[in-house]
């Protein structure tokens, strides 16, 4: 996949750069950053409105679905965008091919498995009594 | 370039710290006074502070970088002049925004 048409002929028969595919990998980081730059200052000013911090006040607030969406779609958007943009670091980093898919396999695992953590945390708050 | 590699380091703490406190708060939140209280007294520790402020630092920095960036996927900024204040700006606005936040939160909690 191409995209634009900055790309050298090599470059293009190559499948650009250290993925060896991309286009859509690229597209998709650039989408869930806009995706974040909505929902992560929601997030700091939404702490930053709630008269207090205690876990009643916080628990209250992500109870509602004003506050419960909110935070599903930072909670799915943000480990999404992190994996993607580790990857670039790593395989821009690590070259070797087996080491490169080990480390890539060891960090889909840790986003799945943190984000499947976050939204149960945060499904028990809202689908729970308030404390 | 150091803002550059900057919004790379900040964008690996995010993933790693800043999701997993993220992740810890919620499971906290959700697991009733004991696990919140272990959270808050870890938060609010000088130490755990520390990493707060790195935290939202890192958020801030990382955010405006991450517009500076899409700027330029569009082509525009190349410019040595223009690059140069742009990628300031991002370095003066996280610092001034990260200590806004920490003002007014340990304002709120006196």
């Amino acid at each position: 996949m191409s995209v634009g048409g900055s790309s050298t002929p090599l470059g293009k028969v190559r499948g650009l750069g250290s993925a060896k595919h991309g286009g859509e990998h690229w597209l998709t980081e650039r989408a869930t950053s806009i995706a974040l730059l909505l929902l992560g200052t929601w997030l700091i000013a939404s702490l930053l409105l709630l008269p207090q911090l205690d876990q009643r006040t916080v628990l209250e607030w992500l109870h509602a679905p004003s506050g419960a969406v909110p935070m599903a779609l930072f909670i799915v958007v943000g480990f999404k965008h992190a994996l993607d943009g580790v990857k670039v670091v790593v395989d821009d980093y690590v070259h070797e091919p087996g080491t490169n898919f080990a480390t890539n396999l060891v960090l889909l695992f840790l986003a799945i498995g943190g984000g499947a953590l976050a939204l149960f945390a945060l499904a028990r708050i809202a689908f729970g009594g308030v404390a | 370039m150091a803002v550059s590699i900057i919004h790379r380091a900040t964008g690996v703490a995010l993933s790693f710290a800043g999701l997993g406190i993220l992740t810890w708060w919620l499971f906290a939140l959700s697991s009733g006074p004991d696990a919140y209280a272990t959270f808050t007294k870890a938060a609010t520790h000088p130490l755990g502070l520390v990493v707060l402020v790195g935290i939202t630092w890192s958020f801030f920095q990382h955010l405006l970088s991450g517009i500076r960036h899409l700027v330029m996927d569009t082509g525009a900024g190349f410019e040595l002049g223009i690059n140069k204040t742009f990628a300031i700006l991002t370095v003066v606005g996280s610092v001034v925004l990260t200590a806004a936040v920490w003002f007014y939160l340990l304002g709120m909690a006196k």
